[in-house]
């Protein structure tokens, strides 16, 4: 295919040449198209019909709806639904209250100390994600490295648990996830006007009074970014709540790999798989309509 | 307060991951902190294990396949989406974009049963196609954004020159958006390098990726050999962080605001 497109490039390339320099080329733009968009069809788009299709078979392969009406009628799975919705609630909101005070601060102090902190956000930021999550499993455990500081600081006298439990989910979420968040709020605060900040001044507002109306409003399209990405992402998530969480905060991702791994159950474990992208583009959709989120990535 | 507060987050973001390095070198059986004393026995065990070896080898040449052949497609896409205009553009753009977007779980699922079908599940070309998927998003991204503050009057002028469209896209196109091409290939390796989710699912006993034998050993007990690649992982990541940023960490400090101008100009 590729070979194809170069010489097909080749061919026409040189009857222009020879012909008329500005004359057309039969090779349009649009072509370029072609070659992705047929590995995209063959290997994401056609599978992920597939496993549509498959969300409505029974057992025996017949049509049935049987899953969804399993999978809504049950208190087990919609606890699951409930988990995996409060997880990536939390998460987004404490990587809002951990993340906008230190993108302000990259957006106010000089150009080295903003460097600095910016890759102080990226090492975690490229670093492997099982390599984090191994890493809050060591310092997380009963006789993890959180415990015996609090413990030497005389806070606890007994360690807490902090692992294999919905704290330990939110942690290791939140250190994985806070760079997004950081990285969408800075670019937003950095554009904004400082001319605004100044005029608010010169008017007579005081510091917190411009801080809270001029800079945090301006602020807002990185926040619904920021906050969009983190709770998107959140609630797919399943490496992180496998490995930190237990087995009574299963998060939907997780029930997805336990129907098929243990239960070999493909029809139940694609009607959840297609229950999880809704709820995926029921959010980006909001986020583009209600919040007017126009580039998240 | 703010810089107190911004001191403690950066500490919980870092400290967290540099933490690796010393435990990488404890002489303990057991992972604790502090390491009791130094040894180097967790990186005799990571370069001695064949398995680990293997492992290793094997995602360091699915993420050079991956880039490769992502950085093409994805290019191709980005140059297609930017340069034309039809229906149903912005459809073919989600489509896209979907593995960026789409929990990784789902991909798995579709693409296991897919390619299990196939009898490519568990071999390398499985897990090269897998791991194209997961980064092509993130080359489309990069050299979109790219393409969009290209001004198309340079491939127009190359062209009324007499160039053609390949020796026009290879001397002015490239050049211009190559560090987006860049950045777009750290992605794409980064994507592939570190990519589980789906791999958990299409890793087979012959074929193992570094991460997924990572995963396994997670699942069983917490291995300390996985110390030792973690913290080599985690010093390069680092270097490559201060040394991209080496000229505005220990640059000159601009003074005023035309000094800025100069310095950036250089």
């Amino acid at each position: 295919m590729l070979k194809d497109m170069e010489l097909a490039l080749q061919r026409t390339g040189l009857q222009t040449a020879e012909t008329n320099p500005v004359k057309k080329s039969r090779l349009k733009p649009w072509m370029l198209i072609i070659p992705p968009a047929l590995f995209f069809l063959i290997f994401l788009i056609w599978p992920l019909l597939q496993i549509f299709a498959l969300s409505f078979t029974d057992a025996q392969g017949a049509f049935a709806a049987g899953s969804y009406v399993k999978f809504f009628g049950s208190d087990v799975y919609l606890k699951v639904i409930a988990t995996t919705f409060r997880v990536s609630l939390v998460v987004t909101l404490s990587c809002l209250i951990l993340g906008y005070p230190v993108a302000y601060a990259m957006t106010v102090c000089s150009k080295k100390i903003s460097c600095l902190l910016m890759i102080a956000v990226m090492i975690p930021f490229w670093t492997s994600l099982l390599v984090r999550t191994y890493a809050w499993m060591i310092l997380l455990q009963t006789d993890g490295v959180v415990n015996s500081i609090l413990k030497s600081l005389g806070l606890i006298h007994q360690p807490l648990a902090l692992l294999h439990n919905e704290v330990g989910i939110y942690i290791g979420m939140t250190h994985i996830l806070l760079p997004y968040m950081i990285l969408s709020l800075y670019p937003v605060m950095k554009g904004i006007d400082r001319n605004m900040i100044l005029a608010s001044r010169t008017l007579g507002a005081g510091k917190a009074h411009t801080f809270f109306r001029i800079f945090v409003p301006l602020s807002m399209p990185g926040v619904s970014c920021g906050a969009i990405i983190v709770f998107v992402s959140s609630i797919g998530y399943y490496i992180t709540p496998s490995l930190l969480g237990g087995t009574k905060n299963m998060m939907i991702s997780q029930e997805i790999q336990v129907q098929i791994n243990r239960l070999m159950n493909w029809p139940f474990a694609s009607a959840i798989s297609v229950i999880l992208l809704i709820f995926t583009y029921v959010i980006l959709f909001f986020s583009k309509k209600v919040m007017k989120v126009e580039k998240l990535w | 307060m703010l810089w107190l507060f911004t001191i403690l987050v950066l500490l919980f973001l870092v400290l967290p991951v540099l933490i690796i390095i010393p435990m990488s070198f404890s002489a303990s059986r057991y992972l604790q902190f502090p390491p009791p004393g130094f040894s180097t026995q967790w990186y005799q065990a990571f370069f001695s294990d064949p398995q680990w070896v293997g492992a290793l080898q094997v995602s360091i040449e699915l993420a050079v396949a991956a880039t490769v052949i992502s950085l093409i497609l994805g290019t191709f896409a980005a140059i297609g989406i930017s340069r034309s205009e039809f229906k149903g553009k912005s459809a073919v753009t989600e489509a896209f974009m979907m593995p960026m977007l789409v929990p990784g779980i789902i991909i798995g699922v579709a693409v296991y049963r897919f390619e299990a079908g196939l009898s490519l599940s568990g071999n390398f070309s499985g897990l090269l196609i897998a791991h194209i998927l997961m980064a092509v998003p993130f080359v489309i991204r990069t050299v979109l954004a790219s393409m969009a503050g290209l001004n198309p009057n340079y491939e127009l002028a190359s062209r009324s020159l007499g160039a053609n469209s390949l020796i026009t896209f290879l001397r002015v196109t490239v050049p211009i958006i190559k560090p987006a091409l860049f950045s777009g290939a750290m992605f794409a390796f980064a994507t592939s390098f570190d990519e589980i989710v789906v791999s958990q699912f299409i890793c087979g006993v012959n074929v193992t990726t570094l991460p997924k034998k990572i995963w396994d050993g997670l699942n069983q007990q917490l291995d300390p050999t996985i110390t030792a690649i973690a913290a080599i992982v985690i010093v390069l990541i680092t270097l490559a962080m201060i040394l991209s940023n080496a000229k505005t960490l220990f640059g000159r400090e601009p003074k005023n605001q035309i000094q800025e101008e100069l310095l950036e100009e250089e």
